[in-house]
């Protein structure tokens, strides 16, 4: 019969000799084997200790970015929401009030900023789409949580801390993201 | 009459057996930690290290994690007999130990204390004896479960043990033919004297250890522990430390077996090429020591090996498991014991 492929191989149905029907020979080359395995690196690494490096285009939790002084930049002006193909945001505007200038950047502001984490697919397209310089993709990846609440990331969370108040966790998390200016 | 009784033997004697339980225990617990380790290192994983350094407590943490849980005794099973199988398992696990001569006769203040707790002129049959009474743990706690699983384990169980243990008797009668003795201090005291057996017996020593390794119920043939076909295997029903018991009793089993061997076929506490005997005055107690930790070296190597063996082969599956026993090393141990008598015949002529 015509074959169909080229990968058509014959088995072979020989009885086994005797040196393979007294099985040692295999099993003493097997155990050679696994005790090689013994002085071998491993390729594991501890994981809360130590951390892979990830490439500097690395996508992970999102970030909402302050200015130098403080302010949120975001403006809710929506259009991350749109680009997003996974549909995992939401957010409300608010205006700014006099008085809330060291708050906020631009008179308006997002009252509610929540990325759905379950949701989210880590595209990047919202980085992408702010006009504001406002979302970035951080190098954390999500954390896991007990229930589905927990996944759905407030502002709160997202926010960065603020440089002026506290500088160090400021630098900590631009660290994070080398793209942020 | 009872009064008369010589006393410090009674203290002696209780102060070994403690040692030794307590020493089989904690071998058997760390045996626990290395299993996981060395198949970590064979497989380039890292093992288990978070428990303290190097995971160093992980045997500790999981003792109490198994005495915290549930106990779940199963409402159609036979209370009396569910309780009863991992007690036998654990007892006659470290029953085992009782003959087995763990060093030089050491001399403390004048007496002269055998690191052995009973020198019993039958020994290796006591050995024998015990280990076959292991096959009731198995089978008891399999039956009593009053489930099918672990019932087809414990049968399984029970043949193999019942049939590699011709086998490894047969295995043995040929070095009791050259040793000329049951006693097991002799037949270390003829190892020390004439060479290991492990010289004059290669087969049977190949035969005993295949053997140890199915009545262990180790890879590769651990059918009793099936986990694909048996989803856990005779203690399927356990729970809480009745588990931990069987799971214990396995791994002390494994320790023993492995000082067996030493004792049979690698010299017992003797080092080679070295006469350690003559090494300080009389029967001081650092000799003693350093047989027992020759010794210890010795079955720990064992117990590597066994732990290599299992992370290395695939299991057996059931009918090659009894073609082995019954087809290959039955035989093979007849013939090992003919050629034996026959030369041991020849030569004393």
């Amino acid at each position: 019969m015509q074959s169909l492929t080229n990968r058509k191989k014959q088995v072979e149905r020989k009885p086994m000799t005797f040196w393979e029907k007294i099985y040692l020979p295999s099993i003493f080359k097997g155990m050679g084997i696994t005790f090689s395995h013994l002085f071998k690196k491993t390729p594991t690494i501890n994981y809360p200790e130590e951390q892979r490096p990830f490439s500097a285009v690395f996508r992970g939790v999102h970030i909402l970015n302050r200015d130098e002084e403080g302010r949120e930049r975001c403006t809710a002006c929506g259009l991350c929401a749109v680009a997003c193909p996974a549909e995992a945001i939401t957010m409300e505007a608010a205006e700014r009030q006099p008085g809330e200038e060291h708050l906020y950047r631009e008179e308006k502001y997002a009252a509610r900023y929540e990325v759905n984490m379950l949701r989210c697919i880590f595209c990047g397209l919202c980085e992408e789409a702010c006009p504001k310089d406002a979302v970035y993709l951080t190098q954390t990846f999500a954390p896991a949580n007990y229930g589905r609440k927990g996944f759905i990331y407030k502002k709160e969370d997202l926010l960065i801390p603020n440089p002026i108040t506290d500088p160090e966790g400021f630098e900590k998390a631009k660290g994070t993201a080398k793209q942020i200016k | 009459m009872l009064l008369q009784m010589d006393w410090w033997i009674f203290f002696e004697k209780l102060i070994l057996i403690g040692l030794v339980v307590t020493i089989a225990l904690v071998v058997a617990m760390y045996s626990t930690y290395f299993e996981r380790k060395i198949a970590a290192w064979l497989q380039d994983r890292r093992g288990p290290s978070r428990a303290g350094p190097f995971g160093i407590l992980q045997p500790v943490a999981d003792g109490i994690k198994l005495f915290a849980k549930e106990e779940i005794i199963p409402l159609t099973s036979s209370k009396t007999l569910f309780i009863l199988g991992p007690f036998l398992a654990m007892i006659t696990a470290t029953m085992t130990s009782a003959v087995i001569p763990w060093g030089w006769t050491i001399d403390v203040s004048g007496r002269q204390v055998p690191l052995q707790i009973a020198d019993i002129n039958i020994g290796i049959l006591y050995i024998f004896g015990v280990v076959s009474l292991g096959v009731y743990g198995i089978m008891i706690g399999g039956w009593a479960s009053n489930n099918k699983f672990s019932l087809i384990a414990a049968i399984r169980g029970a043949s193999q043990m019942i049939s590699y243990e011709l086998a490894m008797g047969l295995s043995l009668l040929a070095v009791l033919m050259i040793v000329g003795d049951l006693r097991m201090s002799s037949i270390v005291g003829y190892q020390i004297k004439e060479g290991w057996n492990i010289i004059y017996q290669p087969l049977g020593f190949l035969i005993f250890f295949v053997c140890a390794l199915a009545e262990c119920n180790r890879t590769p043939f651990d059918l009793p522990e099936a986990e694909n076909e048996l989803n856990f295997g005779y203690h399927q029903e356990y729970s809480s430390m009745k588990l931990g018991f069987y799971l214990f009793a396995e791994y002390i089993n494994m320790f023993i077996s492995g000082v067996v061997m030493a004792t049979l076929f690698l010299g017992g506490y003797d080092i080679p090429f070295v006469n350690e005997a003559s090494w300080g005055n009389g029967n001081d107690w650092w000799i003693g020591m350093i047989g027992f930790f020759v010794l210890m070296a010795k079955a720990l190597f064992f117990v590597f090996l066994f732990m290599w063996i299992r992370w290395t082969i695939p299991r057996f599956r059931y009918d090659q498991l009894m073609n082995l026993g019954w087809k290959g090393l039955l035989p093979l141990a007849l013939a090992n014991m003919v050629i034996t008598a026959f030369v041991v015949l020849l030569l004393n002529q």
